[in-house]
């Protein structure tokens, strides 16, 4: 589904990723670790055209995404819920899920979608009129991943959803992303917190400065020294 | 309570419309694309020598002259987007104050090289209406009316639609639009039109009170600015809350002292609030 070849990006001077070589295929749940600064968010800025690739090969169903912006990106089924959630603070849940639902394609099912989304997600219906910035930092990151389901995407691309927060509620977004893999969807996912995520997924890369450093079943990498010991302090 | 007060009161309240509407195209125009369009009275007073040129000289219906008047500055707001804003989008605030300053002073100079410094009249006399003693112009009224009701639209698009909810997103995240399929540079452009279409609106509500000339932008761009900032400069329902406190000292300070005097009390205390809460009245820190 998503094919990435030899790819490579910088910020400016700084190059970012070096030959990254990562296939996601439909239906599956791949996983992308490794320490801070190594590359993962840039990863998926790339993949979503935030950030333009400097060379390489990234394909979504066969066609290419090479210079794609990144609002024709989701077009093609691609929804990227950020790092740090970025929703709109000062809209309420319901604006920021009606924003989910821009493109035109999207539109015409949105209240068959916002249906949906608040019965995946009950908190939000009953939050649906709050502002997001006032929300909790679990509930924001519930509306965050409602936001990008509004598009309904083929891939979803997580970065970071336990990040910042509370040991029982990163308990409760693993929940969440468990829900989202039992609907279907296939899911990119970068995370720290290693040991959760290799329950939850098919496949992980391990990413560091940049580059791939190992890849494999989510079994084998949990079954490796080097990962038992430098990821899941085993 | 002294009639003419009331008079005064409600005469501020009228005034106050348009130049809500004002503010309300400058502050969406900021908050979305963040420029200052130093030159935005100056598309009014194109708005308005389109209504004096095809209703009071070519005598085409006013309701028609007013639809292309109110087209007209949208297109022109399109125009100053595409060729002077968009090209220095990523550059320092000073310059884009500049381009703008720029374009406030080539309206003036073209609209003066077109038509001379003649002050022009549509020729088009309203009643004045008689209440209780009071003196209400049948102009201020559909001008404030008017205004009201495109405020009131200008609210529900952009609370309610698509687009309107996008357009007031932007400006909290303006990267990460794209991820829900929004393209900048097309909310940039309608955004634009938008506040054109305002500017343009309030020129048709003005030209039915002023006669327009080369430098009538004059008379209400200082003004409106004034009221952008002490509503906090962006802030849509700060900014329409500020137009009717600014018109309300002009207008009482009009009815005790003078017109003039009025203006002066309007500066003095904008400047006062301003040492005192420099974000604006209802501007957050």
């Amino acid at each position: 589904m998503l094919e990435i070849d030899n790819l490579s990006a910088a910020y400016g001077s700084f190059q970012a990723l070096f030959g990254i070589t990562l296939r996601v295929d439909a239906g599956e749940a791949v996983g992308v670790i490794g320490p801070n600064g190594a590359g993962k968010t840039t990863l998926m800025r790339v993949i979503s055209g935030l950030l333009p690739g400097r060379a390489g090969k990234l394909a979504f169903e066969g066609r290419s995404l090479d210079r794609v912006p990144a609002y024709r990106v989701v077009a093609r089924g691609i929804a990227h819920v950020p790092e740090n959630r970025r929703l709109f603070p000062k809209l309420t849940v319901e604006e920021n899920l009606r924003i989910g639902a821009y493109m035109p394609q999207a539109r015409k099912h949105f209240a068959e979608r916002l249906g949906w989304v608040y019965e995946l997600f009950p908190r939000l219906a009953e939050r649906r009129n709050q502002l997001a910035g006032t929300m909790s930092g679990g509930e924001q990151q519930m509306c965050a991943i409602a936001r990008a389901l509004m598009s309904k995407p083929k891939l979803l691309l997580l970065d970071e959803p336990s990040a910042g927060l509370a040991p029982l509620v990163v308990q409760q977004v693993f929940d969440l992303v468990r829900k989202i893999r039992s609907e279907g969807f296939t899911v990119l996912i970068v995370e720290q917190n290693v040991q959760q995520l290799l329950e939850l997924i098919d496949r992980a890369y391990l990413l560091e400065v940049g580059r791939i450093k190992l890849s494999g079943m989510a079994a084998e990498l949990k079954a490796n020294p080097f990962v038992r010991q430098a990821y899941l302090g085993l | 309570m002294d009639i003419y007060l009331v008079e005064a009161l409600l005469n501020g309240l009228l005034l106050g419309g348009v130049l809500a509407l004002l503010a309300l195209g400058l502050n969406l125009i900021f908050g979305v694309i963040d420029v200052v369009w130093i030159a935005y009275a100056e598309l009014v007073m194109c708005g308005m020598y389109v209504v004096y040129w095809l209703y009071g000289y070519y005598h085409w219906p006013l309701a028609l002259a007013a639809v292309l008047a109110v087209l007209g500055v949208a297109f022109l707001g399109l125009l100053v987007h595409q060729l002077i804003i968009a090209p220095i989008l990523g550059s320092p605030a000073i310059n884009q104050l500049l381009a703008t300053g720029g374009l406030l002073f080539f309206l003036q100079s073209f609209a003066t090289l077109l038509f001379g410094t003649d002050f022009r009249n549509i020729g088009l006399r309203l009643p004045i209406l008689e209440i209780a003693d009071m003196s209400i112009s049948f102009a201020r009224l559909i001008a404030f009316g008017v205004a009201v009701l495109g405020a009131g639209a200008l609210y529900v698009f952009l609370s309610k639609s698509f687009l309107g909810t996008a357009i007031r997103a932007i400006g909290q995240d303006r990267e990460i639009v794209g991820l829900m399929g929004v393209d900048q540079r097309r909310i940039y452009l309608v955004t634009s039109a938008i506040g054109g279409a305002l500017a343009g609106l309030a020129a048709c509500l003005l030209v039915l009170q002023y006669d327009v000339h080369p430098f009538i932008g004059l008379s209400f761009g200082p003004i409106t600015f004034m009221i952008c900032v002490l509503g906090g400069l962006g802030n849509m329902i700060g900014g329409f809350a500020a137009a009717f406190i600014m018109s309300e000292i002009i207008s009482i300070g009009g009815f005790y002292f003078s017109q003039e005097i009025g203006e002066v009390l309007a500066f003095v205390v904008f400047i006062a609030l301003i040492f005192v809460r420099p974000q604006g009245i209802f501007g957050r820190s």
